[in-house]
């Protein structure tokens, strides 16, 4: 299928891209690699596209106190190439190269997969257990968001009318900080059926875990010591979000949150 | 070689290094892999314009009323429109075979979710798509038949109502079957289904017809592997002669059976572009290709072996459906699969007694096109998941039923249960060396010592094998529109002594510019470098029944030596008087005459037809070096490829997750024109079985609805999903064709689903799990386990 008409803007600031987004008949593009097939079915149809990838404010990379700010229209390839800097040793780098396929991340940016909120995808969960916040800009002004709090449902966020990403700011974490992180995945590149990531920093305290692909927003467990160091507690935790009715399902996301917590032993350091 | 001796010799490399059994680089690769080949989505015309199809959305209803605005007068195209066009017909000689007529447009009556409705004609696709929201189609919607076992049943709502129920046919069989097999030590019983499948060619279909006015030909270009079929078909469907229509297939990129049919969409365009008296184009796009395509590889069987305590098998009692679809497809009709099944099911397996009966079930889902394998996928995962069911219930290595079953060298030829007649070769012995070769002992001691991550290693054989290039003996007993008879091959050496050779079949991905190529060499000893082999043109070759059914290696080839050693005598009597010798003194080979003093090169016999004729004596043969000739082998009911599949996979009980760890293959292909790319039809046909195995699946919801319309949906095996696999080559020449080829172009794609699932069976029989619906997702793997332990813990409690 071809995409229906549509007319394409490409500014060159901030400023002129969220005015002409405020409108509410514009989507913004950064990748295209969600909003691109969309068009092509025609399941969106907005008047205007407004290509935010080339932004200066969404390209840049800032260090913030504790973390690092970076801009939403950052590509995958970009973390799994290592062309950013890392405020954790090397965690980003480890989701971005699981995302999709090659071509798809050299495209794919992380802001549009925050924006798109598809509990399948990896940046949402992963970031959600690493601690990030989101970056807004729109007609009311600037405002940020953990990312817990900034996906709402499946495929359903914070963001305003005329509100966009502009970045996303990654704390920092310490050397000895653990990360794992486990999908399943029917193939290689396809959105997970089932997965998990669990940050543990204890120089900080920092136990954070948090589970995706369901059919709705991520479960994010912020104290979650408990459970990983005693896993069986993920079947109460499961049953008690709805997340158990389904027999076969369930046998898989308890598998997939028990290997996760597993293999902050064996990858959750840099390799 | 440059050094050795003198022309003679050095040409004579020429056949040895490039002649039939080389792994000569494809020549076809020069364009493709440049990104220069010519593919119908790379054409435009002057003034074309672009068709959209409005494709039903519902699975079966009446069309009440359709809806076009005023406005889209001479660009909006329904059934009506298309008066005098007749409907498709692919009849079948079978007595009791009941015929649907597919209307090009839907006519009445939708009868599953993509069916083409209305035709819409614009300067752009874009646009065209733009103009079919413009339009309203009124439906009464019909109670869908989605499964095929309850549509044949009596009150399902009537697809074509004509018909008393909804069946195409009935194919059965009883060999040597009676009641005293019933009293078989060993009988088990299993229901095995394979689920529907999309063939998705990385192209997909497309056409352009124009009407040609220099020749007065309606010129269809278009993606097929089967032009001249495509040309009678479209004949009789315009009710034009055929020396009228011309048809063209450009480069294409992959069939698999896909276009080996008569596509309404063609006729569409054929028509309109009569009719505007503009090119029409149309290009199956990827959506269009999962819903109204998904059109392959639905069977349910319930069979019962029967067996001795030594595992050998005593007889076979099979019922079997084919999900047929809607419509009886042109020319291999709706019956070709479920007849494969009755005749294929036994396999390479010495049968004593056979019962089958099946059902050719017509359905609302798009209609059944033979795919890669045609039915032996699902007939070989059948019988190999019985053979292994037969071996746990006999406690043997399922090795060692397959040993004790299959044909023996010391019986070939054989005449099977069914009456196929298996050619050549030795069945077991692929066995062993695929045992060999997969390490069995070490996998079984691997498998007892358990794996640290807390999967299960399995091990799975599958045998088969490949009825191919089977000609008019076993076609015209079907009685559908072709029946391959004798294959021609037009031979022609041009003026400066290169040659050409022109082929009625197609190649799109099986190599022929190379492999005929070779051919010609190793006839005439010419470099295939200058060989041209002309294909896919109805205007530019003779007439074939096209590319399928594993017949080009085997029909062009042999035609393509024929053309040349006939070729070659009317080269020897002009290089006869060059040489000033007599003819049967002289010889043709590298690439020249050779007399008893001299040779002359075929630069030189060329030239002195076509541009020095003055040279030649006045009683010279007339009928010069521009030639056809036929070829058809001296039994033409097919040959015989088979082999060994050998898997190791290890699967993990909690996910579901399955990773093939080892993938072997013993083929034999008989002599082999080019090994490398023998072994690259084995890899491509193993990536479609373990597709078929593990990935790829169309569902419906209840009301016919398919599930699946993009491929994050349908899932395809990627190069990520491929095991590395290892081939393995006998040669068991088949003593019915030219050089001893036969065909192996689909065998990769028959085996794989068999030797994956019992694999995947073995890995989890401590589960006590056996699976038998493919593909084998990792959600019913677990559906599986949790199912047996559901099973284990009630008889627990029970006991």
């Amino acid at each position: 299928m071809k995409a229906a008409r549509f007319d394409y803007l490409r500014l060159d600031d901030l400023a002129g891209a969220t005015a002409a987004l405020a409108e509410g008949r514009a989507r913004p593009m950064s990748g295209g690699q969600s909003l691109g097939p969309m068009l092509n079915l025609r399941l969106a149809r907005p008047e205007c596209v407004v290509d935010i990838s080339r932004l200066p404010d969404l390209r840049r990379v800032e260090a913030r106190p504790g973390g690092i700010l970076y801009g939403a229209a950052l590509t995958h390839a970009e973390f799994e190439d290592g062309a950013v800097p890392d405020p954790t040793p090397g965690f980003l780098a480890r989701v971005a190269r699981g995302i999709a396929y090659r071509a798809v991340r050299n495209r794919g940016t992380i802001g549009g997969s925050l924006a798109h909120a598809d509990p399948a995808a990896d940046w949402p969960t992963a970031l959600a257990a690493l601690g990030a916040r989101v970056h807004l800009v729109g007609p009311a002004g600037t405002r940020e968001l953990a990312v817990e709090a900034f996906i709402l449902g499946a495929f359903e966020t914070a963001l305003a009318p005329g509100e966009i990403i502009t970045g996303v700011v990654v704390p920092r974490r310490s050397a000895q900080a653990r990360f794992g992180y486990r999908k399943s995945c029917r193939k290689v590149g396809e959105f997970a059926e089932a997965m998990c990531a669990v940050l543990v920093d204890r120089q900080s305290k920092v136990h954070r875990l948090a589970i995706g692909a369901t059919e709705a927003r991520q479960l994010v467990i912020a104290e979650a010591g408990a459970a990983i160091d005693s896993p069986e507690i993920i079947d109460d935790i499961l049953r008690a979000a709805g997340l158990a009715a389904d027999p076969a399902a369930f046998r898989l996301r308890r598998e997939v949150v028990r290997q996760a917590i597993a293999a902050l032993a064996t990858e959750g350091q840099p390799a | 070689m440059g050094a050795l001796g003198h022309d003679g010799e050095r040409a004579g490399d020429v056949k040895a290094h490039k002649g039939v059994g080389a792994s000569v680089r494809r020549k076809e690769d020069a364009r493709l892999l440049a990104g220069r080949g010519r593919f119908i989505g790379d054409m435009r015309f002057p003034g074309q314009l672009e068709a959209a199809f409005l494709r039903s959305s519902l699975a079966h209803a009446r069309i009440k009323a359709i809806h076009i605005p005023a406005h889209l007068h001479g660009r909006a195209f329904v059934h009506a429109d298309m008066a005098g066009v007749k409907d498709i017909l692919a009849k079948t000689g079978l007595p009791s075979f009941r015929v649907s007529a597919q209307p090009s447009l839907a006519s009445g009556k939708v009868r599953f979710v993509g069916e083409p409705v209305v035709m819409v004609l614009a300067e752009t696709r874009a646009l065209a798509e733009d103009l079919c929201e413009e339009i309203e189609v009124e439906y009464e919607e019909l109670p869908a038949n989605v499964d095929m076992l309850r549509s044949a049943k009596e009150g399902a709502a009537l697809i074509h109502e004509d018909w008393p129920e909804n069946v195409f046919l009935v194919s059965a069989t009883e060999k040597n079957f009676d009641d005293s097999v019933k009293n078989a030590p060993i009988q088990v019983t299993r229901e095995v289904r394979t689920s529907r499948q999309c063939m998705a060619p990385l192209e997909g279909k497309g056409c352009i017809a124009l009407f040609d006015r220099t020749v007065e030909q309606l010129t269809l270009w278009t993606s097929t592997q089967m032009p001249h079929i495509v040309r009678s078909g479209l004949a009789e469907c315009l009710g034009l002669d055929t020396r009228k229509i011309r048809v063209v297939a450009p480069d294409v990129g992959g069939g698999f059976g896909w276009k080996g049919l008569l596509q309404p969409e063609e006729v569409c365009c054929a028509w309109a572009s009569l009719k505007l008296d503009r090119p029409v184009k149309w290009l199956e796009d990827r959506r269009e290709h999962l819903v109204a395509a998904a059109n392959c590889r639905e069977h349910h069987y319930v069979m019962t072996a029967y067996a001795d305590e030594d595992g050998r098998l005593l007889g076979l009692e099979a019922q079997a459906h084919v999900d047929a679809g809607a419509y009886s497809v042109y020319p291999f009709s709706a019956c070709l699969e479920g007849a494969q099944v009755v005749s294929n099911l036994p396999g390479p397996y010495n049968l004593p007694a056979y019962r089958c009966r099946t059902y050719s079930v017509c359905s609302n889902k798009p209609p059944i096109v033979p795919y890669r394998g045609v039915a032996r996928t699902g007939v070989c995962t059948a019988m190999e998941l019985m053979i292994d069911a037969v071996a746990r219930a006999a406690e043997l290595e399922p090795y060692e039923v397959r040993q004790r079953n299959l044909v023996r060298p010391d019986q070939m030829p054989f005449t099977s249960i069914t009456g196929k007649d298996f050619d050549m070769g030795d069945y077991p012995e692929s066995l062993r060396r695929a045992f060999a070769m997969v390490d069995h002992e070490n996998v079984r001691a691997r498998q007892k010592a358990g794996e640290s991550d807390g999967r299960r290693i399995g091990l799975g054989y599958a045998v088969y094998c490949e009825q191919g290039a089977h000609g008019t003996s076993v076609y015209h007993g079907w009685g559908i529109p072709m029946v391959p008879g004798i294959e021609s091959c037009g031979a022609r050496l041009t003026p400066d002594g290169t040659l050409e050779v022109r082929i009625g079949s197609q190649s799109h991905g099986q190599s022929m510019e190379t492999t005929l190529a070779q051919v010609a060499c190793e006839v005439l000893g010419i470099d295939p470098e200058l060989v041209n082999v002309v294909h896919g043109d109805t205007a530019m070759t003779p007439y074939s029944t096209g590319t399928w059914g594993s017949r080009s290696a085997v029909m062009a080839g042999g035609a393509v030596a024929s053309a040349c050693e006939r070729l070659a005598g009317r080269i020897a009597r002009i290089g006869a008087h060059l040489l000033q010798a007599p003819l049967e003194a002289v010889s043709v080979r590298d690439a020249q005459v050779v007399g008893p003093q001299g040779s002359v090169s075929f630069k030189e016999v060329a030239a002195t037809w076509y541009l020095a004729p003055q040279n030649l004596p006045a009683d010279i043969d007339p009928d010069g070096l521009d030639l056809v000739a036929g070829y058809r082998p001296t039994v033409d009911t097919g040959t015989f490829s088979y082999a060994a599949h050998a898997c190791v996979v290890a699967v993990a009980p909690e996910t579901g997750e399955v990773e093939i760890l080892d993938y072997v293959i013993v083929e034999d292909g008989g002599v082999l024109l080019n090994p490398m790319v023998v072994d690259g039809q084995i890899y491509g046909g193993t990536a479609q079985g373990i597709g078929t195995a593990l990935y790829e699946e169309m569902a419906y919801d209840e009301h016919g609805q398919p599930l699946a319309s993009t491929l994050a949906d349908y899932l395809l095996p990627g190069a990520g999903e491929m095991p590395d696999v290892r081939i393995a080559h006998m040669e068991t020449p088949s003593p019915n064709t030219r050089f001893g080829q036969k065909g192996i172009g689909e065998g990769g794609a028959i085996a794989p689903p068999a030797a994956i699932g019992n694999a995947i069976n073995d890995a989890l029989a401590g589960l006590g799990v056996e699976m038998t619906v493919s593909p084998m997702t990792p959600r019913r793997v677990r559906e599986a386990v949790e199912a047996a332990r559901q099973k284990s813990s009630a008889q627990r409690l029970a006991s």
